[in-house]
C-alpha cells in the first residue's frame, strides 16, 4: 500500500466520517470538512508534475486477487495526471461552491457529501487504474454514485426519472465494456493495460479485435453521452447544480473520453476505430449544438452544449488515431495535432463549462428560476456573474482572448488535416468533416450568445421572478472566478501546460511514438497568421451573429420536428413496450392453472427424451434375452390394461377408486409371479390401506356437481399422455437389450455368510443398505406427523369463524 | 415377457399422465398412484424377469432372481404410500376449507 493508493482511497475513507461531522458538529457546514480532501489530492498530484514532465511514469501495485491476475495497480502518466488534477481541482472548487449553494438548514448534507466523495474516489480510481477489472469496478462506482447524486432530491418525480434513465443507459454501456475487457484479456492473457501495449500486433490480428473494440466503445459512448446515448444527460440536470457542474460537465462524462484516449494506443490505427469514433463524435457535435439552441432552460442548454463539446473531443481523438496508422514520422505529425487539440480542449472545457454551470446555479439561486424566457436585464444587478458568464460563453464560442479560441482553432486544423487524408476512403468523405465542424461551430456560437445575452441583457422583469435578484455571496463567486481566470490565463500563457502536461499526455496516448525515438514538441500560439482556420472563425462569428439577431425569424423550424420522432420518445416508448411485452409473455404462459404447468413439464419430457431417442438413434430392440410368456401372465396383463382404462373412462369416482384398487392387487399378483414374496405382501397391505384412504376421501368430497361427469376429453392432454407412455415404452425396450455389466446381485447371495440372513431382500434392507431404510422410516414418520398436523392445526379457520 | 411388460408400463404411464392432467383433485391423486405402479413394474422389469427362484436361501434353487431391485421397490412402495397418504389428507383438508376440488378454481390469484 503506497501513498498513491492511500490518496485514491482517501475520499472513501473520509466518507465514513462525514455523517459524524454532520451529526456532532452541526454548527459548521459539513462541506468545510470535505473541502480538505480534494485540496489534499490536488496538492499531492501536483508533486507528480516534475516527474511526469521528465517523461517518466510511476506505478505501484497492491495485490488484490493475484491468483486471477486482478491487482490494484495505480499507474501515473501524463493522461491520468491531467484527469487526476481536473478531478481534484474542479472537485475542490465544487465543494467550496456547494458550501454556499447547499443550505445547512434544509439539505441532508451528510448524504450529499458521502455520495460526492464516493464519486470523487471512484473517478480517481478509474483514471489511475492499470488493471482493467479494477478500472471497471471504479467505472461502475461512478455510475452508482452519479445515480445517487442525480436523485439527491428524491421526493421529485423528475429526479427519479433522470436517475433511472442515466442508470439504465450507463450500466448498459458498462456491462458491454466489461464484455469487451474480458475479450481483450482472452486475446492477451493479461488484465494490465501496460502489458497489453506490448501485444498490439497480436490484438489487431485476432478475430475478437472488432467485437472487443465495439463493446468497449459502447461503454465509452454511453458514459460520455455520445449520440444516440446522449439522452440521459439533459435529464440528469435534475441534480443539484454543484453536481451538474462537477459530474456532468467536468469529470464523469469525460470518463468515456479517457477510455477512448487510453485505448487509442491499442485500437487506434485501424480503419474501424477511425471511422466509428470520429463519425459518432462529429454527429454528436452537430446534434448537441443544434438542439442546444432550442432549449429554454439554462441547465438543459448547458447539457446539450456539453454533449456537443464531448462529441468534438471524441471526433478529434478519432481523427488523430490516423497518426498511429502512419507511425512516427513527418506524415503523422499533422494528425497528432488532433490529439493535442482533444487533450487541450478537454482541459479548457472543464474550466469554462464548470464556471458556466456555477453561474447558472447562482442565477437560479438568486432569482428562483433558470428559464431564459423569465430572465433578463441582470447585468447591472449581478455584474460579477455577468463577467464570468461572458468569459465562459465567449470561450465556449471560440472567441479570443479566451482559451476556447485556441482549442477551436486547433480543432479546425485537425479536421482540415484529416480531410486531406488519403487513407480509409477519406478522399471521398473527408471534406464533410470541416463542413460539419464549421456548421456546428456556428450553432455553438449562437447558443453561447443566448446564454449571455438572454440572461443578462434586455429588460429586467421582477414580476416573473420568485425572489428579488441580487448578487451572490462572495464565497459562491470564488470558484467560478478561479475557473474564469484560468480561461483567460490559458489563452495568454498556453505553454505553461504544454511541457508539463500536454506532452506527457500525448506520449501516453501515442506510446509507440516514444518508442520510435520521437518526442512531442508542443507549442501553442494564439496567432497563426492569416490561414484557413482564422477565416473559418471569422465566418463563424459573422454567420453566428446574423443568425442570433434573426433568431425569432427562424426558431419556428424547431417546432417542425414532431415529438414522436425524438430519441427521448423512442426511449420512453421502448421502455414501456418492453415492460408490456414481458408482462404479456409472463401472463401468457404463467396462467395459474396447474394443468398448464404440467403440460409444459410433460411436453418437455416428451420432446427432450423422445427427441434424444430419435436424433441419437438410441432405439434398439433385442428380445433375445426375454423370459417366456405364459397364458397366466397374458391374462394378468389384460386385466391390468382393462383396469387402467377403467380408471380413465369411469363415470363415477367410486368406479375409478375400485379400478385403481384392482390395479394395485394385480401388481401384487405380478410380484408373486416375478418371485418377489416380500413385495407382494407389502403391496397387498399398502394397497388395502390406500384404497381405504381413497374411500375416506371420497366420502368427504362434494355430492353435487361433476361427481358423475366423465373425464373431459381434451386432445392436447391425450396427445401428451400418449407421448409420455410411448417414450417410456421406447426407453424401456431399448434398455433391455443393452445390459453392459453383470449385476452385482451374486454378492447378496452370500447373505447368510455376510449377514446371517437367509432372506436376501430383508438382508439388503436392514443390513447391506440399512441407511435407506432408516430414512424411509423418517419419511413415513414425517408423513404421519404431517397428517396429524393437517387435521389438528386450524389457525386460519379459527380466524374466519 | 419384458416386451409385454414394457407395453403395459407404457399404458400405465399414459393413463396416469392423462389423469394427472384432469381437473379433479381426486383423479390427480389416482393418476399419481397409477404412475407409481408403472414405476414399480418398470423397476422390476429392468432387473430382469424370472431368471431364478425367489431370493430366499432356504429354497436351495440353482439361481435366484435379482434381490436388489426388489429391495429398491420395497423402499419405493413405502415412500409412495407415505406421500399418497399425506396428499390425500391434504386434498381432504383443502376441500373442507375451500369447498372445492376443482383445480381450475384452485388456481392462484392475479396479484400473487
Amino acid at each position: 500500500m503506497s501513498w498513491l493508493h492511500l490518496i485514491i482511497l482517501l475520499p472513501f475513507i473520509f466518507a465514513i466520517f462525514v455523517p459524524f461531522f454532520y451529526k456532532y458538529l452541526p454548527r459548521i457546514h459539513t462541506g468545510w470538512f470535505v473541502f480538505v480532501v480534494p485540496v489534499a489530492l490536488f496538492a499531492y498530484l501536483l508533486s507528480y508534475i516534475p516527474l511526469i514532465a521528465r517523461g517518466q511514469t510511476s506505478y505501484e501495485t497492491v495485490n488484490w486477487i493475484p491468483s486471477l491476475g486482478i491487482n490494484f495497480t495505480a499507474y501515473v502518466d501524463g493522461l491520468s495526471l491531467i484527469f487526476g488534477l481536473l478531478i481534484s481541482g474542479v472537485g475542490a472548487l465544487v465543494v467550496l461552491y456547494s458550501v454556499y449553494y447547499m443550505a445547512k438548514e434544509r439539505e441532508a448534507l451528510h448524504n450529499f457529501y458521502v455520495y460526492l466523495l464516493m464519486f470523487m474516489g471512484a473517478m480517481m480510481g478509474l483514471v489511475f487504474s492499470d488493471n482493467i477489472i479494477v478500472l471497471y469496478l471504479f467505472w461502475e462506482l461512478t455510475s452508482v454514485s452519479s445515480f445517487l447524486l442525480i436523485a439527491y432530491w428524491y421526493q421529485r418525480k423528475q429526479s427519479r426519472y433522470g436517475a433511472q434513465k442515466s442508470m439504465l443507459i450507463t450500466i448498459f454501456g458498462g456491462l458491454s465494456m466489461l464484455a469487451g475487457f474480458i475479450m481483450l484479456s482472452i486475446i492477451t492473457d493479461t488484465y494490465s493495460i501496460r502489458e497489453m501495449l506490448g501485444q498490439v500486433d497480436q490484438i489487431a490480428a485476432h478475430g475478437l479485435f472488432v467485437p472487443a473494440m465495439i463493446l468497449i466503445l459502447l461503454g465509452a459512448f454511453t458514459k460520455s453521452a455520445q449520440f444516440p446515448f446522449h439522452i440521459w444527460l439533459p435529464d440528469a440536470m435534475e441534480a443539484p447544480t454543484p453536481v451538474s457542474a462537477y459530474l456532468h460537465s467536468a469529470t464523469m462524462v469525460k470518463a468515456g473520453i479517457y477510455l477512448v484516449a487510453r485505448f487509442t494506443a491499442i485500437f487506434g490505427g485501424s480503419v474501424e476505430w477511425f471511422w466509428i469514433v470520429s463519425t459518432i463524435g462529429i454527429v454528436t457535435l452537430i446534434w448537441g449544438s443544434v438542439f442546444a439552441v432550442k432549449q429554454t432552460d439554462l441547465k438543459a442548454l448547458l447539457a446539450y452544449s456539453t454533449i456537443s463539446q464531448l462529441g468534438m473531443i471524441m471526433s478529434l481523438l478519432g481523427l488523430g488515431s490516423a497518426a498511429l496508422y502512419f507511425g512516427y514520422g513527418n506524415e503523422s505529425a499533422m494528425y497528432t495535432t488532433a490529439i493535442l487539440a482533444a487533450v487541450f480542449h478537454l482541459i479548457n472545457h472543464s474550466t469554462f463549462k464548470g464556471s458556466l454551470f456555477m453561474v447558472v446555479g447562482i442565477v437560479d439561486h438568486e432569482t428562483g428560476t433558470r428559464d431564459i424566457r423569465r430572465l433578463g436585464g441582470l447585468m447591472t444587478i449581478m455584474p460579477i456573474s455577468f463577467t464570468i458568464a461572458l468569459i465562459g460563453s465567449f470561450s465556449m464560442a471560440g472567441l479570443p482572448p479566451f482559451n476556447g479560441f485556441l482549442s477551436k482553432e486547433m480543432f479546425f486544423t485537425g479536421v482540415l488535416n484529416a480531410s486531406e487524408l488519403n487513407i480509409f476512403q477519406m478522399e471521398t468523405w473527408g471534406i464533410l468533416f470541416p463542413i460539419i465542424a464549421w456548421v456546428a461551430s456556428v450553432f455553438t456560437f449562437i447558443y453561447s450568445m443566448i446564454l449571455v445575452f438572454k440572461t443578462f441583457t434586455g429588460t429586467y422583469q421582477p414580476k416573473k421572478l420568485e425572489k428579488e435578484a441580487h448578487e451572490a455571496p462572495i464565497g459562491m463567486l470564488i470558484p467560478p472566478i478561479v475557473l474564469a481566470s484560468l480561461v483567460v490565463l490559458f489563452f495568454f500563457f498556453p505553454n505553461i501546460l504544454s511541457k508539463n502536461l500536454l506532452e506527457p499526455a500525448m506520449a501516453a496516448i501515442l506510446p509507440s511514438f516514444i518508442e520510435a525515438g520521437g518526442g512531442f514538441d508542443v507549442k501553442i500560439y494564439a496567432w497563426h497568421g492569416w490561414n484557413t482556420e482564422l477565416f473559418m472563425t471569422i465566418g463563424v462569428v459573422a454567420f453566428g451573429s446574423l443568425l442570433f439577431v434573426s433568431l425569432k425569424k427562424w426558431s419556428w423550424l424547431y417546432g417542425v420536428m414532431p415529438e414522436q420522432l425524438t430519441l427521448n420518445h423512442a426511449y420512453d416508448l421502448g421502455l414501456e413496450k418492453v415492460e408490456k411485452a414481458s408482462h404479456g409473455i409472463t401472463a401468457f404462459h404463467m396462467t395459474g392453472f396447474i394443468r398448464d404447468y404440467l403440460l409444459y413439464i410433460f411436453g418437455f419430457i416428451v420432446v427432450v427424451l423422445g427427441g434424444a431417442v430419435v436424433m441419437l438413434q438410441g432405439f434398439s430392440y433385442d428380445p433375445s434375452g426375454n423370459a417366456p410368456v405364459s397364458v397366466y401372465e397374458v391374462v394378468l396383463v389384460a386385466v391390468m390394461v382393462v383396469a387402467a382404462i377403467g380408471v380413465l373412462i369411469a363415470k363415477s369416482r367410486l368406479t375409478a377408486i375400485v379400478a385403481v384398487g384392482v390395479l394395485g392387487y394385480m401388481v401384487a399378483l405380478m410380484f408373486v409371479n416375478f418371485r418377489a414374496p416380500d413385495l407382494a405382501l407389502t403391496q397387498l397391505v399398502v394397497e388395502t390401506v390406500t384404497v381405504a384412504l381413497f374411500l375416506l376421501c371420497f366420502y368427504h368430497l362434494p355430492k353435487f356437481k361433476k361427481e358423475e361427469s366423465g373425464v373431459r376429453f381434451r386432445a392436447a392432454n391425450l396427445v401428451i399422455s400418449l407421448g409420455v407412455g410411448t417414450v417410456v415404452t421406447l426407453i424401456a425396450l431399448s434398455a433391455q437389450g443393452a445390459r453392459v455389466f453383470e449385476p452385482i446381485s451374486t454378492y447378496f447371495e452370500d447373505s447368510y455368510e455376510l449377514a446371517g440372513a437367509r432372506n436376501m431382500v430383508n438382508a439388503i434392507l436392514v443390513d447391506f443398505r440399512g441407511f435407506d431404510t432408516l430414512l424411509e422410516v423418517l419419511v413415513l414418520s414425517i408423513a404421519g406427523l404431517g397428517v396429524y398436523t393437517l387435521i389438528k392445526l386450524r389457525l386460519a379457520g379459527r380466524d374466519n369463524e | 415377457m419384458e416386451t409385454l411388460m414394457s407395453l403395459l408400463i407404457g399404458v400405465l404411464f399414459t393413463v396416469g399422465t392423462y389423469l394427472v392432467l384432469t381437473k379433479s383433485l381426486l383423479r390427480i391423486i389416482l393418476g399419481t398412484a397409477v404412475i407409481g405402479h408403472g414405476v414399480h413394474l418398470l423397476l422390476i422389469t429392468m432387473g430382469g424377469l424370472k431368471t431364478g427362484g425367489p431370493p430366499l436361501l432356504e429354497l436351495n434353487t440353482a439361481s435366484f432372481t435379482d434381490a436388489l431391485p426388489q429391495a429398491l421397490i420395497l423402499t419405493a412402495i413405502v415412500i409412495n404410500f407415505a406421500v399418497t397418504a399425506l396428499f390425500l389428507v391434504l386434498a381432504y383438508r383443502a376441500y373442507q376449507e375451500l369447498g372445492t376440488d376443482d383445480m381450475d378454481q384452485l388456481r392462484g390469484t392475479e396479484d400473487e
